[in-house]
C-alpha cells in the first residue's frame, strides 16, 4: 500500500510529531513524505530514519496558504499513487486535512489514536466527546486521509535514509494574505508538549507564577493554565487548556490549584498521567488524577521542584 | 452583507457519555441537546454583530431531522433572520459538508461561518470540506473578525504566536473563543423565533465517506494514589518507575 505523509518543518527542523506521523505511515505501507520550506537536504533525508523511502519537497509554496498546500498534497498523492494520506492533527492539519479529503473524494479520519485495523475494511480508532470516549470509524472510500493526534504512537527509528526530490505542481492563486505575525517566544507549543505544568486560581495572583515556572523548568515542561486565570489576565490566553482553549495530550500533566471543572477536564483528560495538587481534598480533579497531593501549592510545588532536581542530578 | 451560519446540535457538556446497542449508538437517555457552543457563542453571535453594524441578513443552516428543530429555533431566538434545515440525519462530515455546499453554492453568501468543532465529535472537518467543495479560502480558528467592504481582517492564535490575516469575501471561517460573547435570548426573541421562516430542504444524494462502527469508553482510571507534601521523592519515583512519565 502506498502512503503519503505531509509534515511541516519549523526553523529547518522537524518536530517529534512529524517523526510520529512518518513512523505511522511506515507501519501502513511504503511511505513518501511531502513537505515544503527550507529544511536542508540532510534534514529531509533524515526522515528516512523514521521509515520514509522518499521525501518530496516544494520550495515555492507559501506555507500560510492552505488552499495551495491542499493542492500540493493532492498533486503529490496523485503523483505517487498514494491511497492513504497521513497528516498531523495540529492547527495546520485541522485546516487542510478536510480540504485534502474533499479534494481526493476520500473519507477523513480526524483525531486518530491508533493504527488502522484492516481485518474488516479500514477502521481507525479516534477520540470523540472531548476525550471521554473513542469511536472506531470505518472509511468507505477507496482513498482516505488520516489526521493523527500527537503523543499517541511513539516514533520508531529504523536507521534508514530517504532520497530527496524537489516536487512542483500547479498550486493556483494565493487568496489569503498574512499581514502581521506576533511571536510568543520559543518553547514547545502546548499541543505537542510531552510534559505540562499547569496552575489555576489557587495560585492567588500572577506574581506567584514563579513556583510554577520553576517546576516547569526543572522538568523541561511547557506551562499552561485554567480558563479563569486566562480570562482575568493573569496568564496569556494561549496557555489556556480546556474545552474552549487548547486540548492537550501530554505524557504528564501536573495541575496545581485547579479544581477540575468538567470543561477543564475535557481539554486534559487524554493526558497519560495526571498529578493533581489541591488544598481541597474534595476537588473533582482528584477523580481524574493518577497521583494526588492534598496540600497548598505554595508549599508543595517548591518541594516537588526540589525532588525533581535531585532526581535529575542522580540520573 | 449576507451571512450563513452552520448550526449543529450537541449534547450538553455535562452529559454522561454512554453507548447502547452493543456500543454502536450514543445513549441519548437523559441527554439534553444544546446548540453546539462554538456555533452559537462565537459564529452566530459574531455574524449577528456584523449584520447589526453593516446591515444584511443572517441565515442558519443545519443538516438534521425534525428532532433538531428546538436548537434551530434557539438560534432564531438569539437573532438569526431565517433558518434552513437540510432534511437528513448528520451521519458523516463529508455528507454534511456536501449538503451545505450544495445549498450555498448559488446563494451569494459573503461568509459561511461555523464553530471551530462540535463538542461531540471534535472533528473540525465540515468547514474545511465546504471550503474545498466551493473552492473558497478557509480561515480556521478565528478569534476576531472585522469586515470592511469585501475585505475581512481576521486575528487568530497560531502555534508560537498570533497572526492577522486579510481575505476577500466570499470565504469560509471557523470561529473559536474570543470572537464574541454569548447572548441569552430574551422573551421577545423567543416569541419572534416561533414565526421566523424555517425552510426544510430535501437532501441531495451523497454516499457517506465514513461510518462509525462502534464506540468505546476509555479504560477506567485506577484509583488516585495520594502523597503528602513530605513525600515528593516518593512521588517523583512513582512518576519515573510506575507511570514512566519522566
Amino acid at each position: 500500500m502506498s502512503v503519503l505523509v505531509f509534515v511541516e518543518s519549523k526553523d529547518g527542523k522537524f518536530s517529534k510529531a512529524a517523526f510520529e506521523a512518518v513512523s505511522y505511515g511506515n507501519k501502513i505501507g511504503t511511505t513518501t513524505v511531502i513537505t515544503f520550506g527550507d529544511a536542508s537536504d540532510d534534514v529531509l533525508a533524515g526522515l528516512g530514519n523514521y521509515g520514509a523511502s522518499k521525501v518530496l519537497v516544494n520550495k515555492s509554496v507559501d506555507g500560510k496558504n492552505e488552499q495551495q498546500l491542499t493542492r500540493l498534497i493532492h498533486a503529490a498523492a496523485e503523483a505517487t499513487g498514494a491511497e492513504t494520506v497521513v497528516m498531523i492533527q495540529d492547527q495546520l492539519g485541522k485546516a487542510i486535512a478536510p480540504r485534502v479529503a474533499a479534494r481526493m473524494n476520500a473519507g477523513h479520519i480526524s483525531g486518530a489514536v491508533a493504527l488502522p485495523d484492516t481485518s474488516n475494511g479500514f477502521v481507525v480508532k479516534t477520540y470523540v466527546y472531548s476525550g471521554k470516549a473513542f469511536a472506531n470509524v470505518k472509511v468507505n472510500t477507496p482513498k482516505r486521509v488520516i489526521s493523527l493526534v500527537s503523543n499517541a504512537l511513539a516514533p520508531v527509528a529504523t536507521g534508514g535514509s530517504a532520497s530527496v526530490e524537489v516536487f512542483n505542481a500547479d498550486l493556483g492563486d494565493a487568496k489569503i494574505k498574512v499581514k502581521e505575525m506576533k511571536s510568543q517566544g520559543a518553547g514547545v507549543p502546548l499541543p505537542e508538549a510531552e510534559l505540562v505544568v499547569s496552575a489555576g486560581r489557587g495560585l492567588k495572583g500572577p506574581e506567584n507564577w514563579g513556583i510554577v515556572e520553576d517546576l516547569a523548568k526543572a522538568l523541561g515542561a511547557t506551562t499552561a493554565c485554567s480558563r479563569p486565570v486566562a480570562d482575568i489576565g493573569w496568564r496569556p490566553h494561549h496557555e489556556h487548556v480546556g474545552q474552549t482553549g487548547v486540548a492537550i495530550r501530554p505524557n504528564l500533566y501536573i495541575a496545581a490549584g485547579i479544581s477540575g471543572a468538567i470543561q477543564h477536564l475535557a481539554g486534559v483528560n487524554s493526558s497519560k498521567t495526571i498529578v493533581v495538587i489541591n488544598t481541597d481534598s474534595e476537588a473533582p480533579f482528584f477523580k481524574a488524577a493518577n497521583y494526588g497531593v492534598v496540600g497548598d501549592a505554595f508549599d508543595v510545588l517548591p518541594r516537588l521542584t526540589e525532588a525533581i532536581n535531585k532526581f535529575k542530578a542522580a540520573q | 452583507m449576507k451571512l450563513l451560519v452552520c448550526i449543529s446540535k450537541a449534547p450538553d457538556t455535562t452529559s454522561k457519555i454512554a453507548f447502547t446497542d452493543g456500543n454502536t449508538k450514543f445513549d441519548e437517555n437523559g441527554v439534553q441537546y444544546i446548540v453546539n457552543p462554538y456555533d452559537e457563542w462565537y459564529a452566530l453571535v459574531r455574524a449577528l454583530e456584523l449584520v447589526e453594524a453593516n446591515g444584511g441578513s443572517v441565515t442558519t443552516i443545519t443538516v438534521g431531522t425534525a428532532a433538531d428543530e428546538p436548537t434551530i429555533r434557539k438560534a432564531l431566538a438569539i437573532g438569526a433572520n431565517d433558518a434552513v434545515r437540510i432534511d437528513a440525519p448528520a451521519t458523516d462530515p463529508y455528507f454534511v459538508a456536501k449538503q451545505i455546499a450544495e445549498y450555498a453554492k448559488d446563494k451569494g453568501f459573503d461568509v459561511i461561518l461555523t464553530g471551530k468543532e462540535t463538542i461531540d465529535f471534535n472533528g473540525a472537518q465540515v468547514s474545511g470540506m465546504i471550503a474545498e467543495i466551493l473552492d473558497l479560502p478557509f480561515v480556521s480558528l478565528a478569534q476576531k473578525m472585522e469586515v470592511a467592504g469585501n475585505t475581512a481582517t481576521i486575528e487568530r492564535d497560531v502555534p508560537g504566536g498570533s497572526e492577522i490575516i486579510e481575505v476577500a469575501t466570499p470565504f469560509v471561517l471557523s470561529a473559536a473563543k474570543g470572537m464574541a460573547e454569548q447572548r441569552i435570548p430574551n422573551m421577545r426573541g423567543i416569541m419572534a423565533a416561533r414565526t421566523k421562516p424555517l425552510t426544510v430542504v430535501p437532501a441531495v444524494s451523497v454516499e457517506n465517506a465514513t461510518t462509525v462502527v462502534s464506540y468505546e469508553l476509555p479504560p477506567a482510571k485506577s484509583e488516585c494514589k495520594y502523597f503528602t507534601a513530605d513525600q515528593m521523592d516518593e512521588l517523583v519515583a512513582a512518576l519515573h518507575n510506575e507511570a514512566k512519565a519522566i
